[in-house]
């Protein structure tokens, strides 16, 4: 799966799973954990569905904003793991 | 009787080998803590507050997070006779300058002398300090403090400290809960110990487990004061590291042979859909003899789900026990599920809500299952008052009223707050419930308060957040909580009355909205719901009606097909 894939597929889940609102969209770049957009009820969620869909572990040692808070940088650990 | 520095004077003197507390921290091997170092750690940070100036009865606010010098700083606070309160720690969500602003007016209203805190957090601490101007003398980092040392219990003023001086200090999170501290007495605090320790009826093998945060009264109380100052093992971690590893709590339950827990009720949601079973492996529950449900409003559902989810570890299906609690009295008004299981029962939900009646279901009937919150712990009598402030009969749904002798001394310099809380001698909870034979159920709420995981959030916080945004204005805004099943706990949802009707500046202004709230409370809105002018409906003096735009919203929700 390409970066545009997994982008598209974690806005999905953003928008629809957590947010609760289809239609959001979600800039590459835009504070998804330091926003509060996504908040420490969600972490473990987004940790599980990344694991299940992407085949990747995020520890959960690494579920905060210094080690990602956007799309941009999710994806960059998840392509790291791969 | 005994002050809390006579009882850690004992257990150092007759147990000082005993392993107290146990710190768990994610990647790093368990901290073992006995009575012997935790008094020489404490003594420690006496021998730095006397250095200071720091006189017994004076207020000291520590900024630490769950750890080693929390401990100490705290203990030591206590053994010096000063009054130690906890402030909870900036997380990354919340705006610097916002918390710097909570700080501020929570050092105007305590007036601390001292504020502990760590070494990269003393120029955050400083920035919201006046030197010279407010009452603090000492920013204390922790990485200066005296080291361990012999106590020198004839200088401490700990031990010169009488039953009804105030011991402590217990904020709510958030600008108005850091406005009203509870101040409570050595005598309040040791006499809700003694009788909750008989309610729950503690014994030699009982072991505490927890991760809750120690801000709030079910932390501090039941999982930092009773095992440390009765004398039973304490095993605890951080909240910030539970809500990523929730399997931690299982494994350490396992591990150590833990008895008790408190919860909030999301906590049972969120460990029954969120652990996978490979963290499960070799982890046994048998141990567990009572999970408190306690601090937010306790569904039959989420119980269930945990203790089916956790049957096959071993976790007895009666471990599953309810407590109804309060920080102006302590900690516990009533506790369920001890002697025999936790009751609950069928109600009919229109008798419920419209005659305020607590009927047992008929046939064919709407019903709603009540979960009982057990009979009052042997110091306090609970009352349900009607609206004049009459004792209203079994089954009917009033204002839930208590009295006890483990009553708060009063809200710290705040004697206009302590005297509205009480009406003869009773002092009113602000929730409403009915009583069965002594059995307490809670049914809602009067206060307009929101409550999320068990953390208590203030409504009108969030609005004067919301009015900060362009496009909001001063008044034209309406916050609230809705419960969410699935979650187990309450969805924040904020109404605001915009001008425009543009979709794409509509979705600026909630996004805009959304972060002010987050970013100024650490509170993440679950829905941001835009609407137009006139919408809100307001009180006869002009503000907003929360549970009546409540209503109008989840109405309004209905209309449009959307679940709430």
């Amino acid at each position: 799966m390409n970066a545009e894939e997994m982008k598209d597929k974690l806005t999905e889940y953003l928008a629809k799973d957590i947010l609760k609102q289809p239609n959001r969209t979600i800039q590459p770049g835009e504070a998804l954990l330091s926003s509060g957009l996504i908040d420490s009820f969600h972490l473990v969620d987004l940790a599980l569905y990344v694991e299940d869909n992407f085949g990747v572990h995020i520890d959960d040692s690494e579920l905060n904003a210094s080690t990602f808070d956007s799309l941009d940088g999710l994806i960059a650990l998840i392509q790291s793991r791969q | 009787m005994p002050t809390f520095s006579d009882l850690l004077k004992a257990h150092y003197e007759t147990t000082p080998d005993k392993v107290n507390v146990t710190i768990l921290h994610g990647g790093q091997p368990d901290r073992m803590v006995t009575y012997s170092e935790l008094i020489k750690g404490a003594s420690g940070y006496v021998k730095t507050y006397v250095r200071q100036g720091i006189q017994p009865g004076e207020v000291i606010l520590l900024i630490l997070q769950h750890g080693i010098d929390l401990l100490y700083a705290y203990y030591g606070a206590i053994l010096h006779g000063a009054i130690p309160s906890i402030m909870p720690f900036l997380t990354e969500k919340l705006l610097p300058e916002r918390y710097r602003a909570d700080l501020a007016a929570l050092v105007s209203v305590t007036q601390p002398t001292a504020i502990v805190t760590y070494r990269e957090f003393e120029a955050e601490v400083r920035a919201a300090l006046k030197p010279g101007e407010d009452s603090v003398k000492a920013v204390i980092v922790s990485d200066q403090v005296d080291g361990p040392c012999l106590p020198e219990f004839g200088s401490f003023g700990g031990l010169r400290r009488k039953p009804e001086d105030i011991v402590l200090l217990q904020h709510s999170s958030g600008t108005t809960g850091l406005q009203k501290g509870v101040a409570l007495s050595h005598q309040a605090v040791i006499n809700q110990l003694t009788d909750y320790g008989k309610a729950i009826r503690l014994q030699d093998s009982d072991v505490f487990v927890s991760w809750l945060p120690l801000y709030h009264d079910m932390g501090l109380i039941a999982c930092w004061l009773m095992p440390i100052l009765l004398g039973y093992p304490l095993v605890i971690m951080s909240p910030f590291e539970w809500i990523r590893a929730p399997y931690r709590l299982l494994q350490a339950v396992s591990r150590y042979q833990g008895t008790l827990s408190w919860l909030p009720n999301f906590a049972y949601n969120f460990c029954a859909q969120k652990i996978r079973e490979r963290d499960l492996v070799g982890v046994d529950l048998s141990s567990w003899r009572a999970i408190s449900n306690c601090s937010e409003p306790m569904r039959w559902e989420s119980q269930d789900a945990f203790r089916e989810r956790f049957r096959s570890l071993g976790l007895q299906p009666d471990a599953m026990t309810t407590c109804y609690a309060m920080a102006e009295n302590v900690f516990a008004v009533t506790q369920g599920g001890i002697d025999s299981p936790v009751v609950f029962e069928d109600i009919d939900r229109d008798s419920l809500q419209i005659e305020k009646f607590a009927r047992p279901s008929v046939a064919e009937k709407p019903v709603i299952r009540m979960l009982g919150a057990g009979k009052a712990i042997p110091n306090t009598s609970v009352s349900i008052l009607d609206t004049k402030g009459h004792a209203l009969p079994d089954r009917h749904v009033g204002e839930v009223a208590l009295k006890s002798n483990c009553m708060l001394s009063g809200y710290y310099h705040r004697p206009d707050a302590t005297e509205k809380a009480f009406v003869n001698g009773w002092y009113l909870t602000g929730d409403y419930g009915y009583l069965v034979e002594g059995e307490l159920y809670i049914t809602g709420r009067k206060k307009d308060l929101i409550i999320v995981g068990g953390k208590n959030i203030y409504p009108q916080d969030l609005e004067l957040l919301a009015y900060e945004v362009p496009g909001v204005h001063a008044g034209r805004a309406s916050a609230f909580g809705i419960f969410n099943e699935t979650s187990g706990t309450e969805d924040v949802v904020l109404v605001a009355e915009v001008d425009t009707s543009e979709q794409a500046e509509q979705q600026k202004i909630a996004d805009s909205i959304r972060a002010a709230v987050t970013r100024g409370s650490a509170v993440a809105l679950r829905y941001v719901h835009l609407v137009g002018k006139h919408w809100l409906v307001k009180t006869s003096s002009g503000k907003t009606a929360r549970s009546a735009n409540r209503e109008k919203f989840l109405k309004e929700m209905e209309e449009k097909g959307r679940d709430f």
